[in-house]
């Protein structure tokens, strides 16, 4: 991400990947943890929207016990030892280590080509200068630096109680293979089922991406890809997974954690009203979308998107501004789904309170102990 | 006229036809046709005929063919018939030789060697018959980011924004100065700029006072190095303000208006004396640096209490990546860059075939340079020189351009057909003369429809490439290169290009 790779030429970049995708997110808004039964058999019962090329799970609330600790999730490639070695090396050196342990898994389960996967729950040791580093912007640089100079080694997950579980195969798959259904409790799951046109052999490719406790799992192919990656170059970020889902992540966490925008209005520079309904927007709103189209031009996300954003304490839903991309949000006591399909949330819970198909470009956005996600069914189909 | 010269174009005139109505007579400036009363016959002079080709259209009986003389030297590959008839001329008059309009020598036309991208499978094409396609498009410097303050409900941004001005379509009338171009072709312009939602380029020879404050809001006013024509309420009633350091027919070079041509009016709005020639200095002779640009650009937008983006037209050179960001640097809002290909009015033909590079490759070298430098955004880019259709304008935008330029396809719609002797004063079709019997030919209501027309043809064109595309919003394609692939092209001009070649 941030490493700059100097390219003689633009024509030189890797081509990027295109697939689609099934999504569901639940969240219960009490902050009450619960199983991963109801994302498996959400996701399974979707099947046909992945082709178990690569699915994924983000949970948070995942470690109440070491919830002041980074997790760090990471895989070693091949189970390389010598990644491991060296990834420790290296946390060793700019972090104090809690606790650290291999992430269970079922071998029973035969997938293709499974990496050691390891969880680590760190401190930050910043020396000197580093003091004056906000603790999540030092995480993002070490943890870009495994990513990008320790071969075989990626990270998964980096945020606080919180950890996303993914790999090469169908979601239910990869939950059986990390034992999801057995081990782990959170209040807010999102889980992804892809399927990509090309074949990928590496685990790190798959939803959910993260970065800090952001995840995102997204369905879709962004034409104006281009655009937005050449963008964000200019603010430091470099995209080297050639993926559309990585140039929206990046776009969340410059907006909103870099320069702190609300959710409501990063979905109106993602996915912003046409000029035809702003000419007739009172003086003031008019002003307001007027200067974010002119201003965030480049990170209008064209295209067809469905994408589900989480980190703790809220998850938000969004499709691009013509609804190329399905998503469906439910409501049942405490708990929110966002879907691709109400199918996959009915099959988890039948007796719904509420369904709806928010509007193109209108966020359905998920707090706890708030009611918010009800301010978009005013703007449903 | 030269002795020693073959004609260039030979006028056949099929007798039987022909009614002596004298109508090609009449049409031609250049004297090729007479009648003969005597013998009741039309004759045809025709080393003095252009090639304009208002004879063949005009006439009733479509008696006449004009076409490329086929008298020819012996064929030589190097000295070719245009090189032996220019040496020809030179003999005769020890003189330069002075052209108008584009440079028309085969160099490579980079858009015939780009191709498009379309949606299948994996993406939607867009329809734009039922969905919205945007084209609608800001030019000026944009903040590094909006700091948005909220209070509960209520949302305030707190940066300071430049002054941007919107188009309805990224397609921009090219500089074409009253002076060089009729009133009536300099009118219709900017009624179908108003008319349609963009803008239109004065040149450098002022705005007639009478036209401010109707066409005031759709013109770019440029502060050339003749100055002619400016004073604080030419900068002021307009939208943008351009300095205008070179041109692409021309780069390097400056401006002859001969005095002959400096009518009343044109010597009212250029503020110079009637039948003086207007000569405009190759240079702006205060500005010897990028320094002095700075200052200039910085003068301009104080007189203009910094409501007005300021652009800065250059030609596109050799080095002109590394110029256009100190343009930006220097306070640059807009940066307009024009191409080996741009029009002239008149321009020793030496120059305007042999100085510059072409427009494509400047426009990818600058675009890629502004970002790599982090300031893309601080200015909005115009490219110009050699835009010939829509797909021309959609893969400059996706090159990197904000909007383009154009000149000679906004002549060519008035009725222009590139015969390149703008230089004479005796244009047939009324666009690039003074003289008042050719001008009242060209009806700014009729031409400026003609504009509208092209304007909005080419932007329904625009948004079928964009939603075919899977884009609905033209600021999603500006700089994607993704979407351009290359087709015989060799691998240093894809690099520069910064496009695939066809298959990668």
């Amino acid at each position: 991400m941030r490493v700059k790779t100097s390219w003689r030429s633009e024509r030189l970049l890797p081509a990027k990947d295109h697939e689609a995708c099934g999504l569901f997110g639940v969240m219960d808004i009490t902050g009450r943890r619960f199983g991963g039964e109801m994302a498996i058999n959400a996701i399974k019962n979707i099947k046909v929207r992945g082709n178990g090329l690569g699915g994924g799970f983000a949970v948070y609330g995942l470690y109440p016990e070491h919830k002041d600790y980074y997790a760090l999730h990471i895989m070693f490639q091949n189970k390389s030892v010598e990644a491991k070695e060296k990834v420790e090396d290296f946390l060793v050196e700019h972090f104090n280590v809690v606790y650290d342990e291999e992430i269970p898994t079922d071998p029973q389960v035969n997938l293709f080509c499974p990496p050691l996967v390891w969880r680590y729950f760190v401190a930050p040791k910043k020396k000197g200068e580093e003091h004056s580093l906000p603790d999540d912007d030092y995480v993002v640089s070490r943890v870009m630096h495994i990513n990008t100079g320790i071969e075989d080694a990626y990270v998964f997950s980096s945020g606080k109680d919180m950890g996303v579980f993914k790999g090469v195969g169908f979601p239910e798959e990869i939950a059986a293979y990390f034992l999801l259904d057995r081990l782990y409790e959170g209040y807010l799951w999102t889980v992804h089922s892809r399927f990509p046109t090309n074949t990928p052999g590496w685990w790190g490719g798959a939803h959910p991406f993260s970065i800090l406790d952001w995840t995102v799992v997204h369905n879709g192919e962004i034409s104006s890809y281009g655009t937005n990656r050449r963008f964000l170059e200019m603010h430091d970020y470099y995209c080297t997974l050639y993926t559309d889902t990585e140039v929206m992540a990046y776009a969340v966490d410059l907006l909103m954690r870099r320069q702190g925008l609300p959710i409501e209005v990063v979905a109106k520079i993602f996915a912003p009203p046409m000029w035809d309904l702003i000419e007739y927007m009172e003086e003031k709103e008019k002003k307001l979308y007027t200067a974010l189209r002119m201003v965030y031009a480049p990170l209008l996300i064209n295209g067809p998107f469905t994408v589900i954003v989480a980190r703790h304490s809220e998850m938000f839903g969004l499709t691009d501004r013509i609804r190329l991309r399905p998503i469906t949000a439910g409501a049942k006591g405490n708990l929110v789904f966002l879907s691709s399909e109400e199918a996959a949330i009915r099959c988890v819970c039948p007796d719904l309170d509420l369904a709806w198909t928010p509007r193109g470009g209108e966020p359905v956005v998920v707090r706890l102990h708030s009611q918010d996600h009800l301010l978009s069914l005013n703007q449903s189909v | 006229m030269y002795s020693y010269l073959l004609p260039e174009f030979v006028v056949e005139r099929r007798e039987e036809r022909c009614i002596r109505c004298r109508v090609c007579e009449r049409q031609c400036a250049n004297g090729v046709h007479s009648y003969d009363a005597e013998r009741d016959q039309m004759w045809a002079a025709e080393q003095a005929c252009v090639g304009c080709q208002r004879c063949a259209v005009f006439c009733p009986t479509q008696a006449l063919t004009v076409r490329p003389h086929p008298a020819e030297y012996r064929p030589n590959s190097s000295w070719t018939r245009e090189k032996l008839q220019d040496l020809k001329k030179q003999a005769e008059t020890g003189g330069v030789i002075l052209t108008g309009s584009g440079n028309d020598k085969p160099y490579r036309i980079y858009w015939d060697h780009l191709v498009l991208n379309a949606s299948q499978v994996t993406n939607p094409s867009i329809d734009p018959l039922r969905e919205p396609m945007e084209l609608k498009t800001f030019l000026g410097r944009k903040p590094d980011t909006l700091k948005i303050v909220l209070h509960g409900e209520d949302v305030r941004i707190e940066s300071e924004l430049y002054p941007n001005i919107p188009v309805a379509t990224p397609i921009v009338f090219s500089a074409m100065s009253y002076g060089a171009i009729s009133y009536q072709a300099f009118k219709s312009l900017a009624m179908a700029a108003k008319e349609y939602g963009t803008l239109f380029n004065t040149g450098e020879g002022g705005l007639p006072a009478a036209m401010r404050q109707d066409y005031g809001k759709n013109a770019i006013v440029q502060c050339a190095s003749g100055r002619f024509g400016v004073d604080p309420e030419y900068l002021n009633c307009a939208a943008a303000i351009e300095i205008k350091i070179g041109q692409g027919a021309k780069p390097g070079i400056g401006g002859h208006l001969p005095g002959e041509k400096v009518s009343e009016n044109i010597s009212v709005t250029r503020m110079i004396p009637q039948g003086t020639d207007a000569l405009s200095p190759a240079p702006q002779h205060d500005i010897y640096s990028i320094e002095d640009l700075s200052m200039l650009i910085y003068a301009l937008k104080e007189a203009t209490n910094y409501e007005k983006p300021v652009s800065v037209k250059i030609a596109a050179v050799h080095n002109v990546a590394a110029i256009a960001s100190g343009m930006v640097r220097a306070g640059a809002d807009i940066i307009a860059i024009d191409g080996l290909r741009g029009g002239t009015g008149a321009a020793p033909k030496i120059i305007r075939d042999n100085v510059g590079i072409p427009i494509e490759l400047a426009l990818a070298a600058v675009d890629q340079r502004l970002r790599e430098e982090g300031i893309r955004h601080k200015c909005s880019i115009l490219a110009a020189g050699g835009i010939r259709c829509s797909a021309d304008v959609v893969k400059a935008v996706a090159l990197g351009a904000d909007a383009v330029y154009i000149g000679t396809s906004a002549l060519v719609a008035m009725g222009c057909t590139l015969c390149q002797k703008c230089y004479t004063g005796k244009c047939n079709w009324g666009i690039c003369t003074q003289d008042p019997y050719l001008a009242k030919r060209l009806n700014p209501e009729i031409a400026s429809q003609r504009l509208i027309n092209l304007l909005r043809g080419w932007s329904h064109e625009i948004k079928e490439m964009l939603g075919g595309m899977g884009i609905n919003a033209i600021e999603s394609l500006r700089g994607n290169r993704e979407h351009l692939r290359g087709v015989g092209l060799a691998e240093w001009e894809l690099n520069v290009l910064g496009v695939k070649g066809a298959g990668e």
